[in-house]
């Protein structure tokens, strides 16, 4: 079996704080973690390697500090990692980084039976790159999913749940497939003293575009379809009032103030 | 933006994400990001370190330092007031096709048994919008076994007409009939612009049909506007949990896409007997070749989780203390016809579901009213629902972090407030 994980270095906390004197955002000295959907999507490659055998490949793209993700997968347990980081990988949007994922899948690992992402990033939010990968893999992409039912590595089929907005879809696919996962889906593990032993003895590479057969014409900012022309931080949403009062009164002024409203 | 993006101030990082030892492998200093300064023209204001999202720039005695972490995610560029900061784009290579050859406002539509989705009647009241601004026809794609029934509502809701693609193949969502349809049909009618609705669905669908058409897309946007001079879309998109609102625009390719945030669009008045044309498409599938095959819907118990839908959501966090004690947020809940939320403590100490988890790590929902009940409001909790229209607290701390966003605070006890709260609101509406 061999699974592979697709992974993204974040940024710890969605923003950071406002300073209060300023009024302007405090980033500075947030700590870089893997994204949390992603520990998801390692534990669920671990998972299926302690049951199945075989490896489990993690993959990202970053600055050089992201090797330090790689090195927390390798930690957790996974085997190997393949690391794109390179001047004409820097600036890629989704559509641009799901091109060099798959590239290097296609060029680093291509015995894959599945391949897990987090279901979306906490920094982009965008929930793109997993589906991108997918598409130019040509493999089927199952996303949003909190259970892994059934795999079945002979009969290379596998079954999910996905969760939706209404409820629960249960999906059969053929393998390989690409899985997106959501929170729900296990606990991940803890990194194990030999596992950080072993990480911090890896060696790896810095691949850049033509390591990988990429165009570089199709990688980083020149391969990018979208363009940030502005970036503007929104007022920040104004508290209104605290209703004061016994709570029997507060309450009273407050069911008012909603009928008032008009919203009920 | 930036997807392989990553962040914070390196010499500071704090807390062991990684094994300690993981710098040594990174003797070899280069400059990776593209972004350079003009240190002739920076004045050491300071506003560019702002507004970088991952902490890449410091002040330096009088002059911005670009640390590694930097993704060229070009936020700063902006911001600069003496244009120090330079990104340079590599040589733009021309479109990556011919622009003129696409025009029309698309939607892809999303039923179920009831009827064309809330969402997609919202797309069309801003499709409606851009389609004039460009001064061309807007047009709904539908895809299903059998759909030709949903086409008025859409042309009563501004459609001009209605591409319709009925097959056995399309009878239930599935990502790869629904893209190699929709792919087709987009090469063959090239649409200037496609929305979708940022559903779980549409997320799904979109990133797929982006992909395999070889075009930009922008999720969840916010913002959809028409820069007359060029006719692009530019799209305005929340990040980092809303705390960053960033502009996208597509240039060079063709259509122009965007998944748009339910409960954002303003939905369009409704026109009964405003017709449109149906043009019925053929499209040959083959349904061997479909790897995929949704075995069953699972339907949630009751009404009180699908948070997207929901007008009125009262959540729960650490403060109701006890599993059993989420009674007193769903009977709130019931009264108001809303669904039960739940901040990330609530979810992880076992009281409730996931999927009733708000916030970063769970949905992100915009009600028209939000109740948070026992919940601090951390940072991550309000990323998922600092746009809802009005938010109640109730919280016994005073200086919880919630009453900083909220419409209306009560400071209290959540199990003497929310129950009261239920009672009169049961006797107002009659219930």
């Amino acid at each position: 079996m061999h699974a592979i994980v697709c992974i993204k270095q974040v940024p710890e906390s969605p923003s950071v704080g406002i300073d209060p004197k300023t009024n302007t955002l405090i980033r500075q000295g947030i700590p870089s973690i893997i994204n949390p959907f992603d520990l998801y999507a390692i534990e669920e490659a671990l998972l299926l390697k302690d049951k199945s055998g075989g490896k489990v490949t993690v993959v990202t793209m970053g600055p050089p500090q992201a090797v330090d993700a790689l090195k927390e997968a390798l930690a957790m347990g996974c085997d190997e990692a393949i690391f794109l980081c390179d001047k004409g990988f820097a600036g890629s949007d989704t559509w641009a980084t799901s091109y060099a994922l798959a590239k290097a899948i296609q060029s680093k690992a291509a015995d894959y039976d599945v391949i897990f992402c987090g279901k979306q990033a906490i920094d982009g939010d965008t929930a793109q790159v997993g589906p991108g990968v997918a598409r130019r893999l040509g493999i089927p992409q199952l996303t949003y999913v909190c259970k892994v039912r059934e795999v079945d590595l002979e009969a290379k089929k596998i079954v999910v749940e996905r969760l939706l907005e209404a409820g629960k879809e249960v999906v059969e696919s053929r393998l390989p497939a690409l899985v997106t996962v959501v929170k729900d889906i296990n606990k991940p593990r803890f990194r194990t003293l030999i596992g950080i032993r072993k990480a911090s003895q890896a060696q790896i590479p810095m691949l850049k575009p033509s390591d990988i057969g990429c165009e570089e014409e199709h990688t980083g900012l020149a391969g990018s379809p979208t363009e940030v022309v502005k970036i503007f931080t929104p007022e920040p949403r104004k508290g209104g009032q605290v209703i004061e009062g016994e709570p029997e009164e507060a309450c009273e002024t407050l069911v008012q103030k909603l009928m008032d409203a008009k919203i009920l | 933006m930036a997807a392989a993006g990553t962040a914070a101030v390196r010499a500071v990082a704090v807390r062991a994400a990684g094994p300690r030892s993981r710098l040594k492998q990174r003797t070899k200093r280069y400059r990776l990001p593209n972004l350079r300064l003009d240190e002739e023209n920076c004045t050491g204001c300071g506003a560019c370190v702002d507004t970088c999202p991952f902490g890449a720039l410091v002040l330096e005695g009088a002059v911005v330092r670009i640390l590694d972490s930097c993704t060229d995610c070009g936020a700063c560029v902006g911001s600069c007031p003496s244009e120090a900061l330079i990104l340079e784009r590599p040589k733009a290579a021309g479109p990556a096709v011919d622009l003129s050859a696409y025009k029309d406002v698309w939607i892809v539509v999303e039923y179920d048994r009831k009827g064309v989705s809330h969402v997609a009647l919202e797309l069309l009241g801003k499709g409606r919008e851009l389609a004039d601004r460009l001064g061309c026809r807007l047009a709904a794609l539908v895809l299903g076994e059998s759909v030709s029934h949903l086409t008025d509502e859409l042309f009563a809701h501004g459609a001009d007409l209605a591409y319709v693609v009925e097959h056995a193949a399309l009878k239930k969502y599935r990502t790869d009939p629904y893209v190699e349809t929709a792919a087709q049909l987009i090469r063959k009618h090239k649409p200037e612009v496609v929305l979708l609705g940022a559903t779980t669905t549409g997320r799904d669908f979109a990133g797929a049909l982006a992909a395999e058409i070889d075009t930009g897309l922008t999720a969840d946007c916010t913002g959809l506007e028409i820069d007359a001079a060029s006719r692009n879309l530019v799209q305005t998109r929340p990040a980092f949990g809303g705390n960053i609102m960033a502009q996208i625009v597509c240039k060079r390719h063709r259509p122009q896409m965007s998944t748009v945030r339910p409960k954002v669009m303003e939905l369009p008045k409704r026109r009964d007997g405003h017709k449109g044309q149906v043009v019925k498409e053929e499209v040959a599938l083959d349904d061997e070749k479909f790897l995929t095959k949704v075995l069953e819907f699972v339907k949630e118990e009751g009404s009180t989780v699908n948070l997207a839908d929901a007008n009125v959501i009262v959540s729960g966090g650490r403060g109701l203390q006890d599993p059993a004690n989420f009674k007193v947020i769903e009977e709130l809940a019931k009264v108001l016809g809303g669904a039960v939320g739940a901040s990330r403590a609530a979810v992880d100490a076992g009281w409730i579901a996931y999927p009733h988890q708000v916030g970063q790590t769970g949905k992100t929902v915009r009600p028209k009213l939000y109740i948070a009940c026992g919940i601090s409001g951390a940072i991550q909790h309000l990323a998922g629902m600092q746009t809802s229209d009005i938010i109640v607290a109730v919280n016994k701390d005073p200086d919880a972090p919630i009453f900083k966003v909220a419409t209306f605070g009560v400071v209290a006890d959540l199990f003497q407030a929310v129950p009261l709260l239920t009672e009169k609101l049961r006797k107002r509406l009659g219930k």
